[in-house]
């Protein structure tokens, strides 16, 4: 058993490790710049919020509303995570049948509950965040997820009409500053610029980017920047924290 | 309400076919802008007016000496304006003198209106194989010279070369052959080639008039112009750019306008408009390019279209929630085993899904098109208030109801829930040279900025800065 116990660790470690080198870096304590085409990697992510959906097709705008506006753990909309800061969160879990295509919706049942999550502050190695291998291998779950992310963007100066832009996979909500930047709803596809805020302002110092990006059955990842009026996209003058 | 909706829908419904005041007019010349006012004259002197950039065309302007076909280009502070002073018809004389005069403005309200003394740059003998008439002016954006072509149906087709300074005919300058049997040529320069527009067909009989617009190019100004198929204008040949359509007949007198890089018009009269008692009417229309070649773009027609993106091929949608119609859903293989012949399944309808979406204005982005309600944008001209170059203003609303897409004081794009024809819920429509189009609000709250919709990504739709080198700016209407 003990040797199991050890071997089944090592495994575990060794997954985590190779998952953390081909995708994520830890982050050193000093603030990041965007990558040369403006995207932004540097990213605290709460583990992923089991949230069983057995297809993408039901993200419709309302939907997404109601479930981002739900509270899953305390301070959703107003915390600024530390890494390794545990929250207690609300889940969801359902016992899918082998053949998921065969499934009655009415006849599933919903074992609700909270359980204890952490955030992680991470650096991407690619220009998009690897959810999905995130979520594999923190808490091996793939599928029939919410993931909670968050990162603070420090402006030298005002910027003024410039558009958050984002691609998700799959539906997602933004906030800039608490408010609500953009929604992405439907069977999503990451892809780069896939939408925009209207223009808004990112402030001289501190801007809280907070996002939710819902996920059921595929691969899921997002990838966001900040682009001007004229669709170039913003590079300089801000930092990650 | 419903009264009201009754009165606002029946501002809509305009024919977009001809233009809209009293444009009567033959032989027009290319269309001139001077002090915010549009002008073009006509053969028997005289000419027509637009105070509302092109839309609404009326007599007024005046050119004196009579004659056919005039042609006008600014070059500098003036205008410089060729006519022909005689003209004898085919079974006529055929002795012709084509003038130049200058003039520093257009407009016969200004001051500074005022001819100067025409002075004679082409003629023709009754002996010669031409006939100098209808002079088409070119001033070479490559090399600032002055070309003037002149000819009618008898003959040979002109060219000569004027001074930019004076007007004059270049001293010791001979005249060159670069075609046969057109009318009212015109010469224009694009993107490395020199083309020759010419009018062939039958004038000046009403509804059955042929003329048809035809055209060669060359890359020198001189020529060879040939056609599409290598046959030499001097032959005879020419590509079709514009003929009959609609209701209307016999386009004549080829004239280009940019209006801005991407977006061009060309003027031309149509022997017979069936709409205006068959009387000879100025005619604009969409000039597209194809390979190259000058084409004319079409009225646009109003009806219920997909409004798709350039950029990524989205159309343009209700940013509320996609309805899924509920069908019972059958493997194709147990079909092929049952025999069953399938039935048809009934489309979405709007009264499927309105009473779902929110009451007031509702946000729009793009999206995949699946021929819904939220996706299907019904055009229609705006009568009485106003248009632009060659077309009225538009209402873009969800089809079925008033709903209909604006422009937002910060420079967005949403819909009201009821069209008021509040200058930002009306559009201008400019068929683009490519084919695609441009879509601009009127008016945007607020602001004096001109933008036009964009994709500012692939799902979002905004208002932003017109460039044509750019998909975020092309739009394509696709009826279904």
């Amino acid at each position: 058993m003990k040797t199991k116990f050890i071997l089944c660790a090592f495994c575990l470690l060794t997954t985590w490790a190779v998952a953390q080198d081909k995708y994520f870096t830890a982050p050193t304590d000093q603030p990041v710049t965007a990558d040369a085409e403006g995207f932004v990697r540097r990213w605290t992510l709460l583990e992923p919020i089991s949230k069983p959906n057995r297809t993408n097709t039901v993200f419709t705008d309302s939907y997404l509303r109601e479930v981002f506006a739900t509270e899953y753990f305390p301070g959703q909309m107003t915390l600024l995570p530390r890494d390794g800061q545990k929250v207690k969160a609300r889940f969801e879990k359902v016992e899918m049948p082998k053949d998921y295509r065969r499934i009655d919706p009415a006849t599933l049942k919903v074992q609700r509950g909270t359980e204890t999550l952490r955030w992680h502050k991470l650096d991407s190695k690619t220009y998009n965040l690897k959810l999905m291998r995130f979520g594999e291998h923190y808490r091996q779950r793939l599928y029939g997820v919410i993931y909670w992310v968050v990162t603070v963007v420090r402006c030298e100066e005002d910027m003024t009409g410039v558009r958050l832009s984002v691609g998700s996979n799959s539906a997602s909500q933004w906030w800039v500053n608490g408010t609500e930047a953009l929604l992405l709803s439907g069977d999503r596809r990451m892809v780069a610029d896939d939408a925009m805020s209207a223009r808004l302002v990112l402030h001289k110092g501190d801007n809280v980017i907070r996002g939710a990006i819902i996920n059921g059955p595929g691969m899921s990842d997002f990838c966001l920047r900040f682009v001007r009026e004229d669709g170039t996209p913003v590079t300089q003058g801000f930092t990650i924290l | 309400m419903k009264q009201i909706f009754a009165t606002i829908m029946a501002l809509v419904g305009l024919s977009a076919s001809a233009q809209v005041g009293t444009p009567y007019i033959h032989d027009p010349s290319t269309l001139a802008e001077c002090d915010g006012k549009w002008f073009t004259f006509g053969t028997g002197g005289g000419g027509l007016i637009s105070t509302d950039g092109g839309y609404t065309w009326g007599g007024g302007a005046e050119r004196p000496g009579g004659g056919a076909a005039p042609d006008v280009v600014k070059i500098g502070n003036r205008y410089l304006v060729a006519y022909s002073a005689t003209g004898g018809g085919l079974g006529g004389s055929h002795r012709g003198e084509v003038l130049t005069m200058w003039n520093k403005t257009l407009d016969p309200q200004s001051p500074d209106f005022h001819y100067s003394e025409p002075q004679l740059v082409a003629w023709s003998e009754d002996g010669d194989d031409c006939d100098a008439i209808d002079p088409g002016l070119l001033l070479d954006p490559t090399t600032g010279r002055l070309w003037m072509s002149y000819g009618t149906y008898f003959g040979n087709i002109r060219l000569v070369e004027l001074d930019p300074q004076t007007g004059k005919r270049v001293e010791g300058n001979e005249a060159v052959d670069i075609a046969i049997d057109c009318e009212a040529t015109d010469l224009i320069y694009r993107n490395g080639w020199y083309y020759l527009l010419g009018t062939h067909g039958t004038c000046c009989d009403g509804v059955n008039s042929t003329y048809n617009i035809v055209c060669g190019r060359s890359r020198q100004v001189t020529g060879p112009y040939l056609d599409n198929l290598g046959r030499d204008m001097r032959k005879g040949g020419g590509r079709m750019v514009i003929a009959a359509h609609h209701r209307v007949v016999g386009p004549g007198h080829f004239g280009r306008t940019v209006l801005t890089e991407g977006v061009e018009k060309m003027s031309c009269h149509f022997e017979a408009d069936f709409d205006q008692g068959g009387y000879s009417v100025l005619g604009i229309r969409p000039l597209l390019w194809k390979n190259d070649w000058p084409v004319a773009g079409e009225p646009l027609r109003e009806g219920t279209y997909e409004i798709e993106s350039e950029r990524r091929g989205y159309a343009l949608e209700l940013a509320v929630d996609f309805q899924r119609i509920e069908t019972e859903r059958r493997s194709w293989f147990r079909l092929q085993q049952s025999g069953e012949t399938p039935k048809p399944i009934a489309q979405q309808s709007l009264a499927d899904v309105q009473d779902k979406w929110p009451k007031g204005d509702i946000g729009v982005r793009c999206g995949d098109y699946m021929v819904r309600p939220w996706q299907r944008w019904t055009i229609e001209a705006v009568s009485g208030v106003g248009g632009s170059m060659g077309q009225p203003y538009y209402r873009i609303g969800i089809e079925g109801t008033s709903r209909s897409l604006c422009a937002t004081p910060d420079c967005e794009v949403s819909t009201v829930e009821t069209f008021t024809a509040a200058p930002e819920q009306l559009w201008q429509i400019d068929q683009q040279t490519d084919g695609t189009f441009r879509i601009m609000p009127v008016a945007i709250p607020g602001s004096d900025r001109r933008l036009c919709l964009v994709s500012v990504a692939d799902s979002t739709p905004s208002l932003g800065e017109f460039d044509f080198a750019s998909d975020n700016c092309k739009w394509n209407l696709r009826a279904h």
